[in-house]
Parts: structure tokens; sequence; C-alpha cells
């Protein structure tokens, strides 16, 4: 198939097959998502973050991530050192490329217990109704009305300074909006024909909400998730920077900035850098959530 | 129709630019409106409320107008400037808008709303612009002006509602009125009544009124002259008594439709269409 | 004709008193969520509590005993209970590092902590809402482009690192704000605490030198804590500010003959208020988890900055008292948003739900 015919044929208006019907709305997705410009350059560092983190190896050399050199500690970016050096004479670009992995896997971690969480309660709240959505939705309310990052705090606090912990801490603070978002995507699909007619027959509610209602809410869940890990990354940097998150010497980019602190007036760039790094990741994921959220806006209007 | 028309009307044109091409929302109408009740008739999406506020200057941005002629009076509305149209609106044109749930300020009492109108054009600071309110509110039929004055919207039935909305925009004596649909979101009992009010105002006070409505019962029952619309265009303009002597195959629909006393009919006759009728 | 139908019944204020006894209703319930979250924290610390009081080195018996003291060895419900009774009180116990109540220590550090928020607040909404609206009526134009970047940049960016940053260049670089702490060490105790604001109490004493020095070191955290808060403000402003130019009585402002401004600024934007209150409270909310790392960040001798302080001396007790006092301003600010909610709102007055 030609380029245009295969155009022609996403961009049906009367589809031959839900085959079809399925690529042609991912494609009006993609299209209208690359008619803009920011959300593509979102796109654009999300893709090259997850390179980055997956081809760290091969852009930077691992042992400069942890090899202490007193000698050229505290170095002004130069050829070999591109960012500088820290105050221990690590790299400190070697350190960013390899802190990226370590920023995935919190939001890599954070989402996979948001979702089933969020989804674990709001789904079933919207589908069943009734004194479990009360319940459900009662308790969704009682943790959204806590203060994130200090509950975040003292969970960290209480279950020790690491990786693990700040992921549950962020984790156990991030879920209501999922819960919320799911059972009001769900309230709106339970009366639907499509769902009517699977009760008739006699499909189990089990299967009904994984079969018919969850792949019809993941689009929205989506996007919000995209929106949320920007937050996600900054108040995981500010565990990092408090100290609570991942430990020295793993290069996490809020620690780093921690360690930039002491030398902040003399010797800028150790603070400023990976700080920079932090900026224009969650500026990636804001854009890209942004724009997925326009697509999604102006398919629904 | 002896003295010149209050506005002219000629070969009026809106457009929005959109994805699928350009949507001609109103196309070629003319008309010219004395001190009368004209009503504008037509399904919905046939260009009324467009035309209405094409004469306001309220087409909504990427909308655009041209026409060959657009007067109120000596004032050439074409290429008015927005501060031109601020002096016309309200106080020589004003508009009624369908339900007055949505087009009063929720958060304004509604004494305020109607003042607000008065200071803008008349002057003479809050004290006049209250006392004016009052009056008004009492012309429109309003018992107790001084308690209806203080009530937020929400508080107000809907028939109040569209009296007040009146008041605000009669306030400032504007010589045309536009209502759109002024009595749809209303309940059949109080209908009768607005329209009264609204009858009352425009007659005495010699004003031209511009009755939009899909309606052609209540158009013709109340209007003297009846543009009938379809897609844009005007496709049959007669007086209002001689509506049945109509000859556009539109027109014959629209009255064929209409439930009648005398005869029920086991099967609503299908209201005919042809893109010609939009064409030429 | 029927008379006008008043929405609020035959009983006056009959519906406020609905809708507050429904809010208290959520409020406690919200309240006693937080007290079972912080107690369970308090119990899955991995230090032993015990341990932490008698020492690794005393025998069994003196631990058993200071075990049963402090009520470890009864069952759940009814430990928790003790706890909720206390923190009613009042009691979180007493601080390790200060041998003060934690309370007492909290009340003392409490106002430096709402000086900076309440400042950055102020910034927050008094340029922020302006800057919504701007890009709501100039919605898809460059004005709406330069303000949705810089709302972005607000909250993509981490207030520790813009501090850090804002130190570098208008305190060490320009030299135009003083450096980090609430004052110069030489105004220290200067003024008669009566508020606790330091700007405040300097204005109240008639002492221009030490509310100028105060401000000084004020100005620098609560712009930018202000920026986080303008960011999201802005962005709620715009997006409720659309919502109400759609409307019917937008239309019909207009064709009265008001000016754009007009309409916008007073009509539209008089809806908006409405709206944005529960933001408001929300982003006072976010501004005190805010200060923990901007007072880490300038030495602001605040709450955040004695709980991180705590944090790192195993000072449990200050940290859930820190964690139980944000919490129950994030609920009193709920409570105060759905309180004054009806003051602007003529519709929620007097309604029933
Ligand atoms: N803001 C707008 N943007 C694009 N198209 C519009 C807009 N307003 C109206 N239209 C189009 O103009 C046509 C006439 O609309 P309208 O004047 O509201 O009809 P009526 O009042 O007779 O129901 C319709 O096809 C409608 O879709
Ligand atoms: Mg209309």
């Amino acid at each position: 198939m030609s380029g245009v015919a295969l155009r022609i044929w996403l961009l049906h208006p009367a589809p031959a097959s839900r085959r079809q019907a399925r690529l042609g709305r991912w494609y009006r997705a993609w299209r209208g998502l690359s008619r803009n410009g920011l959300a593509m350059a979102g796109l654009f560092i999300v893709v090259a973050l997850v390179l980055m983190a997956i081809f760290a190896p091969l852009i930077a050399d691992r042992a400069a991530v942890t090899t202490q050199s007193l000698a050229t500690r505290l170095q002004f970016p130069s050829a070999e050192h591109w960012f500088g050096t820290d105050e221990l004479g690590r790299d400190i670009f070697a350190r960013v490329v390899f802190g990226a992995r370590i920023t995935l896997t919190i939001v890599g971690l954070v989402s996979a217990i948001v979702l089933p969480i969020g989804l674990g309660i709001g789904l079933p709240a919207g589908y069943f109704g009734g004194w479990p959505d009360a319940v459900l939705m009662r308790l969704t309310d009682i943790f959204l009305a806590f203060p994130r990052l200090v509950l975040a705090l003292a969970f960290a606090a209480a279950l020790g300074p690491g990786i693990e912990n700040a992921v549950i801490a962020i984790a156990l603070t991030a879920w209501p909006p999922y819960a919320r978002l799911a059972r009001a995507e769900t309230m709106t699909r339970r009366d639907a024909e499509f769902v009517q007619a699977a009760v008739l027959q006699g499909a189990s509610h089990g299967s009904i909400l994984f079969s018919q209602i969850v792949p019809l809410c993941l689009p929205s869940v989506v996007i919000r998730l995209t929106l949320d890990m920007a937050g996600i990354i900054v108040t995981a940097a500010g565990l990092g920077f408090l100290g609570l998150g991942a430990q020295p010497p793993a290069p996490e980019w809020g620690a780093m900035v921690a360690t930039g602190r002491q030398v902040l007036l003399t010797q800028w760039w150790v603070a400023t850098i990976p700080g920079l790094a932090i900026v224009i990741t969650s500026v990636g994921f804001n854009l890209l959530g942004d724009g997925l959220r326009d697509v999604a806006d102006a398919r629904s209007a | 129709m002896t003295e010149a028309p209050l506005l002219r009307v000629r070969n009026l044109r809106v457009t929005y630019p959109g994805e699928q091409g350009d949507v001609h929302a109103v196309r070629d109408v003319s008309f010219s409106l004395g001190r009368e009740r004209l009503g504008i008739v037509g399904e919905s999406g046939s260009g009324k409320s467009t035309t209405g506020r094409a004469i306001m200057g309220l087409v909504p941005p990427p909308g655009r107008i041209s026409a060959d002629e657009l007067r109120l009076g000596e004032t050439d509305l074409r290429g008015l400037s927005e501060r031109g149209f601020r002096e016309i609106r309200g106080r020589r044109v004003a508009m009624v808008l369908q339900d007055p749930k949505y087009a009063l300020n929720p958060v304004m009492r509604v004494g305020r709303q109607i003042a607000e109108t008065h200071r803008m054009h008349v002057g003479g600071g809050t004290r006049a612009a209250r006392l004016a309110a009052l009056t008004m509110l009492e012309a429109v039929n309003i018992r107790d002006p001084e308690r209806v004055y203080r009530l937020y919207p929400h508080e107000v039935s809907g028939g109040m509602g569209q009296r007040v909305m009146i008041a605000m925009m009669l306030i400032a004596k504007p010589e045309v009125l536009i209502a759109d649909e002024p009595t749809s979101a209303l309940d059949a009992t109080v209908q009768t009544q607005v329209l009264a009010v609204l009858d009352d105002l425009v007659r005495g006070r010699g004003m031209g009124l511009i009755l939009i409505s899909h309606n052609l019962h209540l158009v013709s029952a109340f209007c003297d002259r009846v543009l009938v619309m379809y897609a844009g265009r005007v496709v049959e303009t007669c007086a209002a008594g001689r509506l049945h002597e109509a000859t556009h195959p539109y027109t014959r629909g629209l009255l064929a439709a209409l439930p009648t006393l005398e005869h029920r009919r086991a099967v609503l006759p299908q209201l005919r269409r042809d893109p010609a009728w939009a064409g030429e | 004709m029927a008379g006008p139908t008043i929405g609020g019944g035959r009983i006056p204020g009959w519906g406020i008193v609905r809708r507050v006894l429904r809010t208290l209703g959520s409020v406690t319930l919200t309240f006693l969520g937080l007290t079972v979250v912080t107690f369970f924290i308090g119990r899955v610390i991995p230090i032993d509590p015990v341990l932490a009081i008698v020492g690794p080195k005393a025998s069994n018996e003196t631990y058993d005993r200071v075990r049963a003291e402090i009520g470890l060895d009864l069952p759940l419900p009814v430990q928790y209970w003790r706890y909720l009774l206390k923190v009613l009180h009042g009691d979180f116990g007493t601080s390790v590092i200060t041998s003060q109540p934690v309370l007492r220590d909290m009340l003392d550090v409490f106002p430096a902590t709402l000086e900076l928020a309440v400042l950055a607040l102020l910034i927050g909404v008094v340029l922020g809402v302006p800057l919504g609206v701007v890009a709501a009526t100039h919605r898809g134009r460059w004005q709406d482009h330069l303000i949705r970047l810089l709302s972005l940049f607000g909250y993509s960016t981490p207030v520790f690192w813009l501090g850090l940053i804002g130190l570098l260049l208008f305190y060490a670089k320009l030299g135009w704000v003083a450096g980090p702490g609430r004052i110069d060490v030489g105004y220290d105790d200067m003024v008669p605490t009566v508020t606790g604001l330091l700007t405040v109490d300097a204005l109240l004493d008639g002492n221009s030198e030490v509310f100028v020095n105060a401000l000084r070191h004020l100005v620098l955290p609560a712009s930018i804590l202000g920026y986080l808060s303008l960011a999201y403000v802005a962005r709620m402003t715009r997006s409720f500010m659309l919502g109400q130019l759609r409307q019917e009585y937008v239309l019909a402002a207009l064709a009265k003959g008001l000016s754009h401004g007009r309409v916008v600024w007073v009509h539209a934007l008089g809806n908006v208020w409405v709206q944005l209150i529960t933001v408001i409270a929300l982003t006072f909310g976010s501004l005190l988890e805010g200060a923990v790392l901007t007072e880490t960040v300038f030495s602001w001798p605040g709450l955040g900055l004695y709980m991180k302080n705590s944090l790192f001396n195993a000072d449990l007790n200050a940290v859930l008292g820190g964690t139980m006092l944000v919490g129950v301003v994030y609920i009193g600010l709920n409570l105060i948003s759905d309180l004054i909610y009806p003051l602007v709102d003529p519709r929620v007055r007097g309604q029933r739900r």
C-alpha cells in the first residue's frame, strides 16, 4: 500500500474492520499530537531520556559515576569532563546520564503501584455505586486531603531512607486522583449499551470490568499519569535532596543538587547541572501530557 | 411604511472558517425593518441567530461578516469599530437571549444588571440608575420591584427572569430589539405573558422588533411579517396573515408539519429538504 | 403568574446549617484518617521506641517495664484510642532534640512558615489571577503561549533548586536581597514578639530598620514559593475563565453595550472567583509543603526546617507532630474554603443539598 493509500485507509470515515477503526483512531490522535509543536518537543525529551537511560553505558563511562579523584575535584566543565566534576572528583556528566535510570525507575515503580490501587478502588466504586462507592470514595477523599510531600516525608522517615521507601511514600500519596478518575470514567460507561449487552449475555462483573471498561478508562488514566510524572519526578528529587531518596553514591539528581549546595557560591555547576536535568525532564513530561490532553479534549468535544 | 427604515440589510454574509472548509452560516440575506414586528423562522442551524449577532457586531471570531449594506438608521455598521459598536449596543439595538437561566450573570443581583445598562448609556450615577431600573421592572409587569431588584438570577422563575432580561435590554431605549427565541426555554403558560410584555413595550415605544423562532405558529400569530430561512438563505418573505399563500416548498413543508387541532395525524409528514434551495 | 421561587425553602439559613454539618462530618472523618495514618507510621517504624529510651544495654526486665509504661503491650485499638485522646489534647509527646513538648516547639516555629507562605500566596494570587485572565482572553496568541510556558516552568521546577539558583543570582552575584535566615544576626530579638511574623512585629514596633532587613530576607524565598503558586493559580484561572467566556451571560453583557474589559474583569472574573477559592486554599496547603524544601535551602527557621532536622535526629514525635499540624491546617483550609464559598456564590447560599 502506498503512503497516500494507507492514509486514506486509516482516515476512512466508515472503517470496514475493528482493526482499521482502532488504527485509524490512533493515527488521528497522532496527527493531532504531531501538529502541536510543544507536545512534540515534550515527546522528544521523554524519548531522549528513555534512550539515554537504556544506552547509558554507551554514552558515558560507567566507572566514572563512582570513581573518586580528589586531585581533579570541583573542576569547571571542560572537554574531558563535559559537565565538570563534583566535590569527590566524580564526572558529573556520567552521573547525570546514569541518573536518568534512577529517575525512570522511580516513575516506573510509582506508576506500577498507583495504577492498580487507583483502578482497584475507582472501578468497583463507579461500577457498583451505592455503599461500596460511598465507602471507597470517603477513603479516597481522606487520602486526597493529606499533604503529599509531608506525608511522604513521614513515611520515608518511618521506613528509613532509600529509593524503595521513597517510591512507596510517593505512591501512597499519589493514587487518590486515579481512583476518582477511574470512578468517573466507569460511571459514564457502566450504563452503555455494550455493557448491558454483556450483562445480558451472562458475563461476570469481573470480566465486564476488565474486558469492557478498563480499556476505555486507560487513555484518560495514561494522560493523567503523563501529567503526573513531572510532579512525581520533582517530589522524588525533593526527597533525594533531603537525603530520603536514593542513597550515596547513587547518582540521583536531587541528591546531587544537595551535595552541590555546599559549593554553590564558588562552583555553581555542581548543583546547577543536575537541577537542569530535573527541570528539562519534568518540562518534557508536562509538555507531552498537555499535548495528549488537548488531543483527548478535541476528540471528546 | 413611508418613513426611512430603522435597519437595512442587503446581501449579508457570515462565514465561519472550519477544518473541512468554510461554513456559510448566512448567505446573501436581505431585508429591512421599520417600526414593525418582523419574524424570522427556520429550523435549527439555518442561520437565524447568526443573522441577529451580525447586526450586533457579535459574531465570534474567527467568523467573518460582509454585506453590501448594513445600516442602522444613518449609521453604517460595516467595518464599525468595537468602540462604535459599544455605543450602539444596548442604546440603539439590543438583544434578548433564549434562556434567562444562562443569560444573566449568576453572581450579580438582577437589579444591578439592569441598572448597569442604564449607567453605561444614560449616565447620571448609581441612584438614578437604580430608580430607572425599578421603573423598568414595573414596566415589565413585576409587582414588587424593590424586592426583585435584590434577587439573584437563580432566585427568579423563568418567566420573571425573561422579563428581567427584557428590562435590562430595553432600559436604555433602543430603537431595535432582536429577540432570539425569547420564549423557547419557558413553560407554555408563561410564554404568552412574556410575549405580551414584549409586545406592549415594542408598540408603546414604536420600536422595531426582530423575533427569531423556530415556531411558525408563534411567529405568524405575533408578527407583521415573516422571513423564512433555510441553510443560511431567506427562501421566502411574506406578510404573517398570508402565510397560507406561501409558495416556497420549504415553507409549505413547515406549514404542513404544524400540528393542528382539527385533524390529528397518524404519521407526521416528513419535512422535505432540497439542497437546491440553498444553492444558486 | 407564579411568584418568584426563593431557593432557600421555608426556613432561611437552613441550607447553611445543613452545609456546615456535612462539612464538619467530612472534616472529622478526614481528621480521624490522618490520626490513623500517623499512628501507624509511628508503629511501623523500624527503630524500636523502647530501645530508644532504655538503650541497648538494658536488661529484659527494664525493657519490658518501659514497654508496659508507654503502653506498647496493649492491643492496637486501645493504643490508638489513647493516641487519639492525646492528640486531641494537643499532646504530641516530647521532642528528643529540644526536650520540649512538640506542640510548644511547633507554635514557636510556625509563624515563620506562616509569614513565608502568606506572602508567597499573595504574590501567587495577585500576579497569577491577572495572568490567567490575560491568557484566556488571548487564547492561542503569543500572550497565552508565553504565560503557559511561564507556568509550565513553575510547576516543572524543583523549588529547592530554584531557591539555590535564586540565592546564587540575587544574593551572591547581584546583592539585591539578603542571604539565608530570617534576619541578620545583629537585629536578632530587637523587636518584641507580638504576632511572631517578623515584618509585622517590626511595623508594630515602628522599627523600620528591622522591617527592611526582615523584608530583604523574606522577599526571595517568598517570591520563589510564590512563583510556584502563581503557576498553578494562573493555569486554573485560565481554564475557569475560558469556561466562563463561553457562557451566554457574557454575550448578553456585551449585547447591552459593556466594554470587553468590564465584561471580562467584572462579570466573568466575578464568576471565576467562586471557583478559585478552592484552588487558593489548596495552593496555600501546597505552599506549606513547599516550605519544607524552601526552608531547608534558605535556613528559614520554620516548621519545615524543624521537621527536616527532627527527621535526621530520629525525633519521630516531632516529625509526626509536624505532619499532624500540616494535615490539620490542610483540613482547616478545606473547611474555610467550604464556608466562605457561599459568601462568594449566591447560588450556594441558602441552597438545599
Ligand atoms: N461560533 C461558530 N463557529 C462555527 N460555526 C458556527 C458558529 N456559530 C454558528 N455556527 C454555524 O452557523 C450555522 C447557523 O447557526 P445559527 O445561526 O446558530 O442557527 P440557528 O440560530 O438558526 O439555529 C450553523 O451551521 C452553525 O453550525
Ligand atoms: Mg439559534
